[in-house]
């Protein structure tokens, strides 16, 4: 479970979030959605102690997020980022085994956890030693999944994991991460612009603006009850949105 | 792990250079040719004793003095005149009793003198009708030409103008033989030349009469460490069977041979003690071969001795320094601008500064560590400048990424940032490594062996193919070193799957 109290962070003299007061439960599918700029991709770094809260306390399962415990708490958390981050250098297999082999898991450990990642992701065990350039978009982004799933995390922060995707591809990976976030029964944040995609994916879904929570619900809540005008506006500004039917 | 294995197999080859066995006497000799012909002389003359001995050629006076005094060498032909104004720069009663000082003995003239005088065409100074030095006062126009350091030594031209009073002010510094020619050619007036030179008879040149007695008798003799007569007596013995032994006239001819002959100085030094004290024994230890193949061996193996400890040293120290550099900006500036500022004194001024700087750190201020050390500090630059351009070029993304894998810094610096950055850091060390390759010639100039020891030689002699015999391994090996750094580059981007 993450929690934020009262957290504020500044760039540059500019206030990019908070205060904020959140809670992100377990288990559960949280999407982080807003404008550019609205400080969804910040709180999601602060999550994962990448940036450091300027007041307030960030924690997570009980432990606070700081220079002291981000390396240990990185290991219980992954973290995809858009295009999947990889290793240049690396191919598919040595990205996600990276941190495996630097805490001296044994070979047969580590193959046995990438062929079971491999079957998850839906990832061909042909393209394991190719390098990153040589895969295709949505492939890389399976690799960042496997990654970041390798050790088993508690949670998972996905920063607009997709966003780089054709459509197709875009369609078919949403389709195969939320069978995976369900079948884990992970906690997942996921940061999009995309309401459909945050609807689609998101149990909850946090909107921001401006570094503040207009609104804080279900899908359901933000079409049906939006807290303000601009959640309106947000949501009309959507084309071809996924319209969800009211909870019954 | 197989980059492990690479790094480990380079340093392995750095340091399994058979290390040769320190001869037990070692000849010293000036570069250039009577110096060279006399120490060949005693070294061949040891050789028929069975005495192991080596010749070391090892650039001016104040180099084989300290060499001597240090140890790095036994013994050394030199002159009396030199040995007061230059070494002692003092003019004692017992000049023996004044070396034995510094631990120092002195045999018996070898028989010529070789003094100094200046020396121009004779059609020049009939018609300015110039006979004695004096005479000079009256041509001010006259263009000089000297070697470095007779323009700078007090009994050299500074103290010959002093008691001349002459008025000439167009001097020009050159290599001996550049200023023979140029006289000969009318595009110099004067050079100051030494009696036995073998160019004076060559070009029919007029030796000015020293009127006034400036320049001292320049009397051959052997120096030689006092612990020599205790450690290798024979060796002292060999030695001094030249005195006396070598009149003017030979030394004339037997230079004449080297210079204007080209002939090589161990057969001329061969051939003169044959005459003089019959065929070498059966008992004498065998010259080592002198083949081109025996020599292109050693010199590249002596020029190798000198690249790849400098550059391994250099990529030890300036890996770390690129990393710092670019951890810390404030600091990698200064780190930046210290490597760069090294690169832009000349590699001379740079030797010559860290000869003493070597003799207080190992006691030797010649030879290859000096070279290995100027190297080393020639080498920093392109290395640090490549690790700090290729660890800053990283997108911020992918260390972002390696974060928040929970990686150490230590981790996220071993496995990505230096893997990231090795095209552009290896690089560097290709650049580093060309540069090493010519640089190292310089080597030469303090004894330091490898391509410039025929470089410098042939520069001296005027001897074109011997020149070639360093230049062009020299260029080879740095086209090889470029290829082969290309090799490893196609290799590393062919695994990357570029």
């Amino acid at each position: 479970m993450f929690q934020l109290d009262e957290v504020t962070k500044e760039f540059a003299g500019r206030t990019a979030l908070g205060p904020i007061t959140l809670t992100i439960p377990d288990g559960k599918t949280t999407a982080l959605i807003g404008p550019s700029g609205c400080g969804k991709s910040t709180l999601l770094r602060l999550l994962i102690g990448l940036i450091e809260p300027d007041a307030g306390r960030v924690s997570f399962d009980g432990t606070d997020v700081n220079a002291g415990t981000a390396q240990a708490l990185r290991r219980r958390i992954g973290y995809v980022v858009q295009d999947g981050g990889l290793f240049p250098h690396l191919t598919a297999r040595g990205n996600v085994a990276l941190l495996a082999r630097h805490l001296g898991w044994d070979r047969g450990r580590i193959d046995a956890r990438i062929a079971e990642l491999a079957a998850l992701t839906r990832f061909p065990t042909d393209a394991l030693d190719r390098h990153p350039q040589r895969l295709s978009g949505g492939q890389r982004q399976r690799v960042g999944l496997m990654r970041a799933l390798m050790l088993d995390p508690a949670a998972l922060l996905l920063d607009e994991p997709l966003g780089a995707l054709d459509p197709l591809v875009r369609a078919e990976l949403q389709n195969d991460l939320r069978a995976i976030f369900q079948s884990l029964g992970k906690t997942v944040v996921l940061v999009t612009h995309d309401l459909g995609e945050a609807s689609f994916f998101g149990d909850r879904i946090v909107l921001l603006k401006d570094g503040r929570i207009v609104q804080d619900g279900t899908p359901a809540d933000l079409w049906h009850r939006p807290a303000d005008p601009f959640v309106t506006r947000f949501i009309q500004a959507q084309r071809g949105p996924l319209i969800p039917a009211e909870a019954s | 792990m197989r980059r492990f294995a690479l790094f480990a197999l380079i340093i392995a080859a750095g340091c399994s250079h058979p290390n040769r066995e320190k001869p037990s006497v070692a000849i010293g000799a000036k570069q250039f040719t009577e110096s060279i012909l006399l120490a060949e002389m005693g070294t061949q003359l040891g050789r028929r004793g069975g005495i192991e001995m080596r010749r070391r050629d090892l650039g001016s006076t104040p180099n084989l003095w300290l060499a001597l005094t240090q140890g790095d060498i036994d013994a050394y032909p030199e002159y009396t005149g030199t040995i007061t104004r230059q070494i002692l720069k003092d003019d004692p009663p017992d000049l023996a009793a004044a070396l034995a000082v510094h631990g120092i003995r002195m045999s018996r003239p070898l028989g010529f003198l070789n003094n100094y005088s200046l020396g121009m065409r004779k059609d020049v100074a009939a018609q300015r009708q110039i006979a004695k030095i004096s005479d000079l006062r009256h041509h001010p126009d006259l263009r000089c030409g000297f070697i470095p350091e007779f323009r700078d030594r007090p009994d050299g031209w500074p103290g010959l103008k002093r008691a001349y009073d002459l008025p000439q002010k167009d001097i020009r510094e050159m290599k001996h033989t550049v200023a023979y020619a140029a006289v000969v050619d009318k595009s110099l007036d004067l050079t100051e030349v030494y009696t036995t030179d073998g160019e004076i008879a060559q070009y029919d040149l007029l030796v000015l009469e020293d009127d006034r007695k400036f320049f001292p008798d320049y009397e051959t003799v052997w120096l030689y460490r006092a612990d020599l007569e205790q450690r290798r007596p024979d060796a002292v013995a060999r030695l001094r069977q030249l005195e006396g032994a070598i009149t003017e006239r030979n030394m004339r001819e037997l230079n004449t041979r080297v210079q204007v002959g080209k002939a090589k100085e161990s057969q001329v030094a061969g051939d003169f003690l044959s005459e003089k004290f019959g065929p070498a024994g059966h008992d004498s230890t065998p010259e080592p071969d002198d083949t081109l193949a025996r020599r292109l061996w050693d010199t590249t193996v002596e020029h190798l001795q000198l690249v790849v400890p400098s550059l391994l040293a250099a990529l030890l120290v300036s890996v770390p320094l690129g990393v710092l550099a670019a951890r810390r900006v404030q600091l990698g500036r200064v780190v930046l601008a210290s490597t760069g500022l090294l690169q832009t004194i000349p590699s001379l001024a740079l030797l010559l500064f860290l000869m003493p700087l070597l003799k207080w750190l190992l006691g030797s201020g010649i030879g290859a560590p000096t070279a290995i050390a100027a190297l080393f500090l020639y080498s920093l630059l392109p290395i640090v400048r490549n690790t700090h351009a290729g660890l800053t070029g990283i997108a911020p993304s992918l260390r972002e990424s390696a974060l928040a894998l929970g990686l150490t810094r230590w981790a996220i610096l071993w496995r990505i940032e230096l893997p990231l950055a090795a095209p552009t850091i290896l690089a560097g060390v290709k650049t580093a490594a060309v540069i090493n390759v010519g640089t190292a010639t310089l080597g030469g100039f303090i004894g330091a062996g490898g391509y410039g020891r025929p470089i410098l030689r042939g520069l001296d002699k005027s001897d074109i193919p011997l020149m070639l015999e360093g230049a062009i391994p020299a260029a080879a090996l740095a086209l090889l070193v470029e290829a082969g750094f290309g090799l490893v580059e196609r290799i590393i981007a062919k695994r990357r799957g570029d």
